[in-house]
Order: C-alpha cells, then structure tokens, then sequence
C-alpha cells in the first residue's frame, strides 16, 4: 500500500548489526498525525527501527543499514544536514535519561543548540514542553535541580519533555512506559491524543493494550521480519490476517 | 542450640588459619618495606636541608659564587617550563583525548594511535631530550632555550594529559551523548554541553599530573637549554627570553649534587680581599642541594597531592 | 519559532573537529618524528665506513674522543643490564607481595592509605633519586667495601624503589582484573586465602602481572638521572667468567647516562655526537620492544 500522502515511508529496510541481519526488509508508510504502533516481542528489531529513523543507527558501530527511508517525500539519507533532520524528529529512549544539567537546562539544551537565545521565548518553551510531558506541577519550584537527581518516573517525563523541546514535526517513543507507574502513563497517553493534533507519532509499546487504546493502525514484527500491518482494532479482535499475530495479542508468546 | 551442635574449629583449621594471619602479616611487612625507607629518606633529606630552608630560600638569588644566597632563578625557570609545556601539552592532549574517545571509530588506525600513546609515554627520558635537541634546538632553530626545552617536555608529558582525558571522557555515560545526539544536538555540541562539563575535572587531574611530571623532570632539558652558571646582580628582575637558556630546579639539583664545589675564597666586599670560607658558610653551602631536592619534592608532591585530593572530591561529588 | 543552526555554526563545528582529529593523530607524528629525528642526526656515522653496527653491540672499546674513534658500547649495554636486572630482581618480589596484600588482605581503609602514599612515591623525580642515591645509599654501600658508594648496587636500589610503585600499581591493577566470582568460588571451596591467591588468582592475572614486570623493565633501562647519578659512571663490565661471576660493587655506566653525560661535551655533528645519536636509537627501539611486548602479552595480536 503506497500512500502519496504519508508522513513517513519506509521501503524495503534492512539493517545488520555485523554479520547479523537484524531488520529483514520492511516496508511500510506513516500517515501524518496518526499514531503508528509497533508491537513485537524483544528482538524483534523494534529499537533498531527507530534508530533507522532517526538516523542515529550510525553512532553503534559495526552497523549498517539499507533501503529507502522517506520524509514529506524527501529520501532522509540524502539530507545534507543531518542535525537538522534528526531536529524535526522526536525520540524518547526505553530508559529514562535526565542529563546531567539543570532541569531547565535539559529542556532548553537542544533549542539553545539550534540559535535559539531569546531568555523570555526559553521560559515559554521550557514551561509548555514541561506541562506537555505533565512534569511541570511537580518540579516548577526547582527547575535549577540537576536532571539526573528526578526519580525514574520523573526523568522517563523529561525525556519526554526533552523530545518536545526542539519541535519534530514526528515524534517517536520507545517503550516509553517501561519505566513509569500506570496514573502516569495514562496522563501522558492524553498527552499523546492531545499532541497528535500537531505531529505524527511512532509508538513502540511492550503494552499490547496501550497500542489499542491509542494507536489507528499498528504493525506486528517478529526476529526483524513485518508480521502484519493494518487496523490496530482488526488485528486485536481476533481476525488478524496472520494467526501468529492472533497467538501474540492473546499473549500465547512474547 | 545445646552445645554439642556447635561447630569447633579442628587442628587442621586451625592451622590453616594461623598460616593465613602470618601471611598478611607477612605482605604488610612486604609493603611497608616498601614505603618505610622512602619515608625516612625523605626526612633524612628534610633535616639536611634545614639550615638552608626559608622562604628567603625560595625568593632569594644565588650569591657569593652560589655558596650563599636562594634559588629564585631555578623556581622562575621551573615555573617557565611548566607554563610553556602546559601551554602547548593541555590543549593538544586533551584534544587528542577527546578524538580518541569521542571521534575514534574502533578500527586500525585508533588501534595504532592506542599503541602510539603508549610508546609514547614508554620512550626514555634521555631519548626526548635526543628529539628535543634534534628537533627544536637544531631543525627548528630556537637553539638551546627555555621555549625548546618546554616544547620536549611539552611532547614527553602529553600522554599524561591524553590517558587522563580519556579516562575521564569514558566515566560519562553513552546515555547521556545518545539522548543529546537524539535531539539533534551535533557532536560537538553534546561534548561541549554535556560530555567536558562532567569531566572538566576529571581532566584537570590529569593536567596537574602533567606539572608535576614538568617540574620534575631533567633528562630533557639538560642537553636542550638548561645551564647552573647564570649570574644576576643583587636588585635585578629576575627574567627569561623564550630564546635564552635558563636555569631549573631540577637541573640545578644535578649540577649541585656533582659539578659543583664550594669556593674555597670568597671577596669580601668591604675589604676587597680575598678571604677563606668560614665553617658555618661552607656548612651553608653544603646545605643548599640539600635545600634544592627538598624545594623540588616538595613542589612535586604538592601539586601530586593536590590531584589526589581533586578525585576524593570529585568521587564524592558525582552528579549521577 | 526558527530552529535552525546557522551556517557559521556549522562551520565552526567543522573546524574544531578538524583540529580534534589532527590532534589526535599527534601521538603516531611524534612517535614517528622521535625516531626520525633521532635516526637523522646519527645517520651520517652509521652509514660511514669506519663504523658498523656489530661494533657497538659487541665491542668492549669505548673510545669516542681517541683517534681514530673506537665506538664499541658492549661494557655499556652489560652496565645497563646488570643495574636494570638487579634493580627488577630487588623490585619484583615486593611490588608482588605489596599488591597482593593491598588487593587481597587489607582492609578499605588502609588500602585508600596505601594507595595514595604508593602514587606520591611514584611521583617523586628521578634527580632526586639520584640525589639520594649519591648522597645517602652511598654511605650504606661504602661500609659494604666501596670507594664511592656508587656502584651498580646502589644504581639498582635506587632504581627498586623507583619502579616498585609503577609494578605494583600495575600487577594491583592485574589482580582486580580477576572477576570476584573466582575468589567467591574457591573461599566457597573452603581453601585458605593464601591458597586462594596461589591458585587462583596468580595464574588468573599472570598476563597482566607479566605486562607489569616487563613495563617495570622498561622503565628501569630507560631511566635516566638516578642512574647517571648513582651508580658511578665508569666503564666497567661488572660480569665475570669466574667467581664471584658478578660485581655489585663495581661502578658501571649505562646507555642513558652515557648519552645524558657526554652530549654536553661533544663537537655538535661529530662522530661522537652522531655515536650518541645511534645509542639513542638503539634505546628507543629496546624500549619499543618492551611496551610491544607487554601490550601483546596483555591483549594478544589481535584485539578482541
């Protein structure tokens, strides 16, 4: 299914690690301002996907990729400024991350590498990104404390935050909610229903009902191979099109 | 628990035992063997040295044919090399380092860079002063100075820098860079804004290694610019051209310690004759290399110590 | 809101990662320009007729300022060895010992204190080894039935007490190295300590304690002052065919203190000159073959 119109669109990727073929040819599109699921058990290639993304796969060495990865119909691989297209993605790690700055300055780190100097403009951004990712209630009265000493759930938020700061026009999570109590995650899955009015989200989930409640269409890789692709409520009521992706929603593997 | 359910120790336990406590006490004896004599040698050093030892010492010129008098000459040229060699060593060092744990791929190359540095920091003393000479004194044209002597020691010290940069580089975190790379954040920009500011002072130990390796070394710059026979006049500002040679603490401990003898006449500057030493100077003389090894020591250890005490600091003072 | 890097950024960011890189290549230029510069100045001697290579590795006449110059450097290289042997036969059971108590059976406290005295030793410069070697070992070694004291003795203690830090933080460092899960296993076994640290932890940190000894040796051929300093500089060959087969008390002089004592003397560009030069390289390269050697033992041909 070629869409002309997808946000993203991925053709025919493959992606070694060494020797070792870890992504097995994978083609799909992302419409914009959707959320995209992606299920699979671990090492399924879920991550390395991503990373093809985001083109940040060349920073593991020994890894290689190929096939066509497309934004707004623009191969990203042929961008020149590559900095500048991994800006207008978003990426938020499985393990949450609170660097060793300020948390104001974990937040403002990225818009001030890209020029942007403008204190009052800083605060308006630092404020809303943090009230997007609902961390800001609880640290506004600190904002000079170091990252790194927020408690898990907290830095997973500003990760988040972080990921919102530079603005991607497509935001990926990855298994985001590994690391945060469930009132939590369901404060940041409104937020997610409230941002896809304005980006397009990839949403990697180890939680097969968080992909139903929020993704429209969600796809199934199993060892770097495309599964399934299509309707997230058709694929979990139970008439998938693959049985093996039937045995996976009903938790018979995983 | 009635007794007979208790375990007791057998012979053979015990025996395994007792052999076990002599032989710590065995290896404690072993090590401080060890440091014991170097201990008292160094006080032996300090006691020599105590006729001589004020801060007069330090500040003072060289008098009556050097029988007399300080060694500012020495600490100033010892302060020259230590800043020029800094100068060029920390910078390229710490650059070097951060190429090597930010930029390297793992490949060939790096693999002989590695074992460049080691080499590097393996090549003897004498045979940096051989390149010294070679290369900056002859090829280069700066003659027998204190900016040739820096820039060998500058070369012969910066694997200190570079092992120490890398050491602190590699304690940040990888998750760290990947979330910054994550939001585009450039290379050079996640080092600059997250990986140096988390290991400033990791590499600032490093750096205050390397002045404690310049201060003390002598190999290079005897046969690069060092010399014991300046003269400078009562009242005169101590001072080197980049282009003249100098005096060192270092160097001026080996000169003391075997090219030089007290005179035996001294003028008298009242008199205008020529009159024989007293006891209690050539007593003083004879306390001056004694003066010089503890003036170096303690430079040395005082700026060793002050890297110790930097990484106490900062073990207790991480920020993840 | 424009979030966009700017042109010049970019730039700048290029140019400082040019410099990060040509700096990081520093290390292999001067490795490479050392041997070079050292190699140009004695080549012109070197490739003369009255002069081979065979001669100064196996001559016993040193004689550079004669003429003709006879330059055979064997009583130098034999100098050399018996103060860098001796120094590692005296130096290699305590550093042993002291990083097997330090890893194995001190307490934390002690072994902080340790430690830090151990790096403050290994601070200290070599002239003022030298200086102590020339002004207080000398004493010592006098009462043992020599003129001077200095002597290949007192080149060798002086040279103990300078590479037993550097071994033994290396060999401590070889012992760590050992996953705790082997010490753990054999305890758990019921052996003794001591019999843990024999069969165990000794050959499982042999490589790195080898690597140490070796970086130890390196250190003590190429040591310059302490040597030139105390141990008398004279041209000796302190090995014998007959009893006692070595003379401990004999002043000898090295490889190092001979280019350290006669550069400042010589024509510059002269046989003598270029001889020292040659002497130099022969340095460097033994020197080379030692690290080689000890990073090979450490981490084989090919790195995993």
């Amino acid at each position: 299914m070629v869409n002309d119109s997808a946000k993203i669109r991925v053709e025919n990727l493959k992606a070694w690690y060494g020797q070792r073929e870890v992504v097995h040819g994978i083609s799909f599109d992302v419409h914009p301002n959707e959320i995209f699921g992606i299920i699979g058990p671990a090492q399924s290639g879920k991550t390395t996907l991503l990373k093809t993304l985001n083109r940040t796969l060349e920073f593991t060495s020994g890894s290689r990729m190929q096939g066509l990865v497309e934004m707004d119909g623009q191969d990203v691989y042929n961008i020149k400024d590559v900095y500048g297209y991994r800006r207008r993605v978003g990426m938020v790690a499985p393990l949450p991350v609170g660097l060793p700055l300020s948390i104001y300055d974990n937040v403002a780190f990225a818009p001030r590498s890209f020029g942007l100097k403008d204190k009052d403009t800083l605060d308006e951004l630092v404020q809303k990104c943090l009230e997007q990712a609902a961390l800001w209630d609880e640290v506004k009265d600190r904002l000079d404390s170091l990252g790194t000493k927020l408690s898990g759930g907290q830095q997973q938020r500003l990760t988040i935050a972080r990921a919102l700061s530079h603005q991607p026009e497509v935001l990926c999570l990855d298994e985001f909610s590994i690391a945060i109590d469930p009132v939590t995650t369901m404060k940041i899955e409104d937020v997610l229903m409230e941002l896809r009015e304005s980006m397009t989200i990839i949403l990697v989930t180890n939680l097969i009902q968080q992909a139903r409640r929020l993704a429209k269409r969600t796809m199934f890789l199993l060892n770097g191979d495309l599964v399934e692709e299509g309707d997230t409520e058709k694929m979990f009521s139970g008439d998938a099109a693959n049985p093996k992706t039937n045995e996976f929603v009903s938790g018979a593997f995983g | 628990m009635n007794n007979s359910q208790k375990f007791t120790a057998t012979s053979f336990t015990r025996s395994k035992e007792t052999r076990e406590k002599w032989v710590r006490y065995l290896m404690f004896v072993v090590t401080l063997l060890m440091a014991l004599p170097v201990i008292l040698l160094i006080s032996y050093l300090v006691h020599k040295a105590l006729p001589v030892l004020s801060l007069e010492f330090i500040t003072d010129i060289p008098r009556n044919q050097m029988s007399a008098g300080g060694i500012w000459p020495a600490v100033l040229g010892t302060i020259y090399l230590v800043a020029l060699s800094l100068m060029v060593a920390a910078p390229v060092g710490v650059m070097a380092g951060v190429y090597l744990n930010e930029y390297a791929k793992d490949n060939w190359f790096t693999r002989l860079i590695n074992l460049a540095v080691i080499n590097l920091a393996g090549v003897p003393s004498i045979v940096h002063a051989l390149f010294g000479l070679g290369a900056f004194v002859l090829f280069a044209g700066l003659g027998e100075s204190v900016i040739a002597a820096s820039l060998t020691l500058a070369v012969m010290t910066m694997p200190v820098v570079i092992t120490s940069t890398r050491e602190a580089l590699s304690a940040v975190p990888m998750s760290f860079r990947e979330a910054s790379w994550n939001m585009g954040v450039s290379r050079w920009q996640t080092i600059r804004g997250v990986v140096l500011p988390n290991s400033v002072s990791g590499i600032l130990t490093g750096v205050i290694l390397e002045v404690s390796r310049a201060a003390g070394e002598t190999a290079p710059i005897m046969i690069t610019g060092a010399t014991a026979s300046l003269t400078f006049r009562q009242g005169e500002t101590v001072y080197y051209l980049l282009g003249e040679k100098f005096m060192a603490l270092s160097y001026h401990l080996y000169y003391f310690s075997t090219q030089w003898t007290p005179p035996r006449l001294l003028l008298d500057e009242g008199t205008g004759e020529m009159l024989p030493m007293t006891q209690a100077a050539i007593e003083h003389a004879e306390a001056i290399p004694y003066g010089t090894a503890v003036v170096l020591l303690g430079v040395v250890l005082l700026f060793n110590s002050l890297s110790i005490a930097f990484r106490y600091y900062l073990r207790t003072h991480r920020k993840w | 809101m424009q979030l966009q890097r700017s042109k010049w950024k970019a730039f700048y960011e290029g140019l400082i990662e040019w410099i990060i890189r040509i700096c990081g290549i520093s290390a292999v230029v001067f490795v490479f320009a050392i041997f070079i510069f050292v190699f140009w100045e004695g080549k012109g001697l070197l490739f003369s007729g009255n002069f081979s290579v065979w001669e100064l590795l196996t001559s016993e006449k040193w004689d550079p300022t004669h003429e003709p110059a006879s330059f055979g450097a064997a009583r130098i290289i034999l100098g050399t060895f018996s103060v860098a042997i001796l120094a590692m036969t005296i130096a290699v059971p305590f550093s042993l010992g002291g990083a097997i108590f330090i890893s194995e059976f001190c307490g934390a406290r002690l072994k902080e204190i340790l430690k830090v005295v151990i790096e403050l030793l290994a601070a200290i410069p070599s002239v003022v080894w030298g200086f102590i070697g020339l002004t207080v070992m000398s004493i010592f070694i006098r009462d043992l039935g020599s003129n001077t004291g200095l002597s290949v003795l007192n080149g060798a203690i002086i040279l103990a007490l300078m590479s037993m830090p550097i071994i033994l933080s290396i060999s401590e460092d070889a012992l760590k190295a050992v996953p705790d899960s082997y010490r753990e296993a054999a305890i758990g076994l019921g052996v003794t300590r001591w019999q843990m640290v024999y069969r165990v932890l000794l050959p499982g940190a042999k490589k790195g304690l080898l690597a140490a000894v070796l970086l130890g040796m390196g250190r003590v051929v190429g040591e310059t002052m302490a040597v030139l300093m105390a141990t008398g500089h004279a041209l000796n060959n302190p090995f014998d065919t007959n009893p006692p087969f070595f003379h401990a008390l004999m002043e000898v002089k090295t490889l190092t203190a001979t280019i350290a004592s006669e550069m400042g003397e010589v024509e510059r560009g002269g046989e003598h000159w270029q001889v020292l030069f040659l002497i130099g390289v022969l340095l460097f390269t033994i020197t080379f073959a030692v690290n080689m050697t000890a990073h090979l033992v450490v981490h084989g041909v090919k790195r995993k």
